[in-house]
């Protein structure tokens, strides 16, 4: 088992994975813990479904590099779904459902109508559940990944406090001065620019996984927030790690073999968090 | 000139006015009480004070040396903040996040002024718990704390007792009566008229009519009167 590991860890395809994988979902991470306390778990999936409409679109018309009609898209759709949280004529939840399933049937239907692709069906598949398409990455790909990784990571770091500040109470920061739609804009162009670099990785249907498993873990064990978002850093890593491991080495899917860690993991957080507490109780 | 100074002040949601022309201003160390019914407009009027939705029309001004944002707000507790995973030292800290401006990370003096305003609101030994594991009070005091580190001047006061027992009402009423003691002034929204009138040192009430005035003119009007001929019969029937 190990030397097989240790042969595949040889081919620059596989270490290649390995580098995007746990990028991605240290980001998602991140920005999770946020997004979660914030009641917007769903909006990975929103996003990511108006990612998919997006390159159904920039298929049909061709594009060589659907990353220019796809990112602008998502972000514009993300800034009005964090916007959507202040004014409440639709509420957060409900828009998040509804660009999700709106978007999800048009890409549906724009690439059932137009598409010249004899097999629909797998296109659409792959888009949604993730192809194999993280083993077949190209050096430029990679390099994109880990510079707008570090961006990304970078932003976190600075605004850490901030975001803070904003997360947890928007109409006290605002009051004293704090720029709160400046950071919720950031926030919302971040958030976008992950979520279409992770469809790669587990495609659009599972990315809401890698935004809110390691930030749900943490809040189960870790009581600062500065904790919760170290351990989900460190859940999220550890989790794709062994997905991509295992997917590699038995030959399942990456995402949902990515997703399913998770899950495993959560689990256990859960029964920890619990022992923990019945303890401290019984002291 | 005042601290705050309210003229002809219509406060309401999308241009839809939900108050009458409102005037009063606010002295350094004035205690100001804002009653009325629920629904009358107070959180609205707090919110437009603190810049967070714009006046309808007239004006606010600020004056004596006090800039806008440097009024500590204390709100209504959000249903996001009950199971937040924070501990009471990053709350208290995030106040300063408006005097840190566009640095990232908090400064020795911050740390400091977090820390003092934690001892001085009686939680410096909760400093590493984690909020949502405290009570009711000592969340208010953890959050009081936090609008300390934001201004030296003003509080605003969002309903701070509502849902807090008989005791820790009257700790809380307490402790911020100290504080208007030390020098700082407060303004208050609350609908429990009684402690109104036993702390505060003007009262505004909205509702059908606008009352701006001290607590012992206040008393003396028609509002303040209803009020008091209210409370004489619950008493009576009490009794």
């Amino acid at each position: 088992m190990l030397d097989k590991l240790f042969t595949y860890l040889q081919h620059p395809i596989v270490v290649k994975a390995l580098i995007v994988g746990v990028l991605i979902s240290l980001c998602s991470s991140l920005f999770g813990v946020t997004l979660v306390l914030k009641r917007y778990s769903f909006i990975g999936d929103g996003l990511s479904h108006v990612a998919f409409g997006a390159i159904a679109i920039a298929t049909v018309f061709n594009l060589t590099n659907n990353m220019l009609l796809v990112l602008p898209v998502t972000v514009i759709c993300a800034v009005l779904l964090l916007k959507t949280g202040q004014n409440t004529k639709i509420k957060g939840d409900a828009a998040i459902a509804m660009i999700s399933v709106g978007a999800l049937a048009l890409g549906y239907l724009i690439m059932n109508v137009f598409s010249t692709s004899a097999n629909i069906s797998g296109d659409v598949c792959s888009t949604l559940f993730g192809s194999t398409s993280i083993l077949t990455l190209s050096t430029t790909e990679v390099v994109l990944c880990i510079v707008l990784s570090v961006v990304v990571i970078a932003i976190f770091i600075l605004f850490y406090n901030k975001i803070f500040a904003v997360t947890f109470d928007e109409n006290f920061s605002k009051a004293s001065g704090v720029r709160a739609n400046a950071y919720n804009f950031l926030i919302a162009v971040v958030i976008a620019v992950i979520i279409v670099l992770a469809m790669n990785l587990v495609g659009s249907l599972l990315i809401s996984a890698l935004i809110i498993f390691p930030a749900l873990s943490a809040m189960r064990l870790f009581n600062s927030f500065r904790s919760v978002t170290v351990f989900s850093a460190v859940f999220a890593v550890i989790c794709s790690l062994l997905g991509l491991i295992i997917s590699i080495l038995a030959g399942t899917p990456v995402g949902s073999t990515i997703v399913a860690a998770d899950v495993v993991a959560f689990l256990i957080c859960c029964i920890i968090g619990i022992a923990v507490k019945n303890r401290a109780s019984s002291h | 000139m005042s601290y705050i100074t309210v003229k002809n002040l219509e406060v309401g949601y999308e241009r839809k006015t939900i108050t009458e022309p409102i005037n009063f201003k606010v002295d350094k160390q004035d205690y100001l009480c804002i009653v009325g019914e629920n629904g009358t407009g107070k959180s609205t009027l707090m919110k437009t004070l603190l810049g967070l939705i714009r006046p309808i029309s007239g004006e606010i001004t600020f004056g004596d040396g006090l800039k806008a944002n440097e009024i500590g707000y204390l709100p209504q507790q959000t249903v996001v903040q009950r199971d937040f995973p924070a501990s009471v030292k990053e709350i208290v800290l995030s106040g300063c996040q408006g005097r840190a401006g566009f640095r990232p990370f908090y400064n020795k003096e911050e740390k400091m002024l977090a820390k003092e305003n934690m001892e001085r609101m009686g939680i410096g030994q909760l400093a590493d718990h984690c909020y949502r594991e405290l009570s009711g009070g000592q969340q208010q005091r953890v959050l009081l704390a936090r609008a300390l580190c934001a201004t030296r001047k003003v509080l605003l006061l969002d309903e701070p007792v509502s849902g807090l027992d008989p005791k820790v009402t009257a700790e809380m009423y307490d402790l911020i009566k100290n504080l208007n003691s030390e020098g700082i002034t407060v303004i208050m929204i609350s609908h429990d008229i009684a402690a109104a009138v036993k702390y505060a040192t003007h009262i505004l009430h909205i509702g059908n009519n606008i009352f701006y005035g001290s607590r012992d003119e206040y008393l003396e009007s028609d509002e303040g009167k209803f009020f008091l001929s209210n409370r004489e019969e619950g008493k009576k029937n009490a009794g």
